[in-house]
């Protein structure tokens, strides 16, 4: 008998799985450069970041989702009516809903907006986490259901127009800089290290795991499964108001079509970063290359002049290819 | 003495099958208790209901004289029962020693601000394998185990508590020779410490070398529940296929 049978061997597959987006992500930065010397501009790529940042934050919450083998696709409907919510209560209704400077006394303070955003993306999360851990409805079907019924509560509180004008200390949360840096950057890179810590270091991190590893392995060993499962859909709820907030604030409005196929872009970012469709395997770095990965091939390629239409091809075969990966690596674990 | 643990009129339906009709099984402090069946026959879900995993459609459990009801597995667990599961309850995406502490990490930090301590679970983790002399290495993903160490873990899981009674639901099944004696003689260290034990097993010469009584069930029934010295494999073979009713 060897002295230390079961030493995990370097795995190619595996490691292609987990840091595939962070050295394809490279190369791309590499390749741009290259071609087009504007794109390693210090402006075009705190823009890059700032672009990423709305996607990125609510990819953060995706990254729990789906660790636990769910899929929320209600997220851009939610941003919708998150940010409609945030925005109505800054304005203090409709009726002032275009007025802008002086005639927003009517409305509340940021923090009131900011707070009702988050509290209605945290409501409807818990909404579907119950739907799927009481009624047992899967969580495709649910979040389906929301992206309908979050996107139809939007229209329905707007009246199908937009909320637009907000005061300065608003729209800083959107379009300020500290020193140089977006303030959606920063507020991007400390959600990032929080969720890290979160799911790396505490037992709620790790119950993430176990449950998406093996939920029934996990209710035996005393992890309640239905209390993860319903966090983390609070949790992506949470980043859907955040995310709402700083989009209003970025665009100084905040409308029901806001958000309209971003869970595309989220849930990409997430699967291309690493993280597997069928729970239990991934990172928040991986999430993150996987949001900047798009981020910059979006920015690289308009740059060159590449049609939109082509971007979004190429973002599609790149999520395919992702996901092969994940499977090869998968049917090799004998699953 | 009051018995450690007394199930009287266990029944379990799934739907239109009846896994357990009217069981009624007393366990002995430090006993080892052998349970036998056929597949299908109910040692599993018996072993579920104890592990409050299932709750009973009928029935009543005792434990040390008191009426108990498990609604989760935690409370099982907090009541003292710990269990090899059959199918082990490994997440396969997890190291050895995070599925060992699963459900009872050990952490540091301060007030409600507690982050996991890997270190010290690694280490224990290591501890428990040389006990049970076996070449699993803590920080390797179980996804990569052999059947013996996967099983190993699962061993190791029952001795971080001082447990009442441990359940093992065919623990020697996936193991070599040499670990099978080795989970035999830590099943007699448990007793000789005053654990009740419940070895489930489908391997007539591992029960009868250590198991006090044995308790055959068919088909849901307990059809035979005596000392092991007043039997013969035979008899319990018989028993289990049926060939006899009743002893
Ligand atoms: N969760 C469940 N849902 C439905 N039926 C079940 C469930 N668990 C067990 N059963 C049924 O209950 C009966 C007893 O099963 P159990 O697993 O207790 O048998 P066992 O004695 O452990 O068998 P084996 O030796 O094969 O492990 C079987 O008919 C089985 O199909
Ligand atoms: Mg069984």
């Amino acid at each position: 008998m060897s002295s230390n049978p079961g030493r995990p061997r370097f795995d190619a597959v595996d490691f292609a799985a987990q840091y595939a987006a962070f050295i394809f992500l490279i190369l791309l930065v590499i390749g741009f450069a290259i071609l087009q010397p504007n794109f390693l501009n210090p402006f075009n790529l705190l823009n890059v970041l700032r672009q990423v940042s709305i996607s990125g934050l609510i990819a953060i919450g995706m990254t729990f989702v789906i660790l636990t083998a769910g899929i929320d696709l209600s997220v851009g409907s939610l941003v919708a009516l998150c940010g409609l919510a945030g925005a109505y209560v800054a304005k203090g209704g409709l009726d002032s809903r275009f007025a802008i400077g002086a005639a927003e006394q009517a409305g509340n303070p940021v923090w009131m907006a900011t707070g009702v955003a988050i509290l209605v993306g945290m409501g409807a999360g818990a909404v579907q986490g119950l739907a799927i851990t009481r009624l047992r409805v899967p969580p495709f079907v649910v979040t389906l259901g929301g992206l309908s019924a979050w996107r139809g509560a939007a229209l329905l509180l707007s009246d199908g127009g937009p909320i637009s004008g907000f005061t300065p200390d608003y729209t800083w949360w959107g379009q300020g800089r500290i020193w140089t840096i977006p303030v959606p950057v920063i507020l991007f890179a400390v959600a990032a290290i929080l969720a890290h810590v979160v799911l790396r270091y505490t037992r709620f991190g790790l119950h993430v795991y176990a449950v998406g590893g093996n939920a029934a392995a996990a209710t035996l060993n005393t992890v309640s499964t239905r209390r993860i499962v319903f966090s983390v859909y609070v949790i992506v709820g949470f980043f859907c108001g955040l995310a709402a907030f700083i989009l209003s604030a970025r665009l100084n409005s905040a409308e029901a079509v806001a958000g309209l196929g971003l869970e595309l872009d989220v849930i990409a970012a997430v699967v291309i970063g690493g993280t597997s469709l069928f729970g239990g395997v991934g990172t928040i770095f991986g999430t993150v290359s996987g949001a900047l990965l798009i981020g910059v091939l979006r920015n690289g390629l308009v740059l060159l002049n590449v049609s939109s239409f082509v971007q979004q091809i190429v973002i599609g075969v790149i999520l395919v290819l992702a996901v092969a990966v994940d499977q090869a690596a998968m049917s090799r674990k004998g699953r | 003495m009051t018995p450690l643990l007394e199930l009287s009129g266990i029944t379990k339906h799934f739907g239109a099958i009846e896994a357990l009709a009217g069981v009624d099984i007393t366990l002995g402090h430090g006993e080892i208790v052998g349970l036998m069946g056929d597949n299908g026959a109910g040692k599993s879900t018996l072993v579920k209901i104890v592990a409050g995993n299932f709750a009973p459609s009928a029935g009543d459990m005792r434990l040390g004289g008191r009426p108990v009801r498990f609604g989760s597995p935690l409370d099982a667990r907090e009541a003292g029962v710990e269990v090899v599961y059959q199918d082990l309850a490994l997440c396969d995406n997890l190291s050895a020693s995070l599925n060992i502490f699963l459900g009872r990490e050990l952490t540091r930090g301060i007030g409600p601000l507690r982050f996991l301590d890997r270190r010290a679970m690694a280490a224990r983790a290591r501890e428990l394998f040389a006990e049970l002399k076996t070449n699993t290495v803590p920080g390797d993903l179980v996804k990569s185990m052999s059947g013996g160490q996967r099983q190993a873990v699962a061993i190791a899981r029952t001795r971080l508590a001082e447990p009442k009674i441990v359940l093992m639901d065919e623990p020697t099944a996936a193991i070599s020779v040499r670990q099978v004696a080795e989970v035999l003689e830590l099943i007699r260290t448990l007793s000789r410490a005053g654990h009740t034990v419940v070895l489930i097993s489908h391997r007539m010469p591992d029960v009868f070398s250590i198991c006090d009584r044995v308790i055959v069930l068919r088909r849901g029934t307990k059809v035979a529940d005596k000392p092991v010295s007043a039997t013969s494999p035979e008899e319990v073979t018989g028993l289990i296929t049926g060939a006899i009713e009743a002893a």
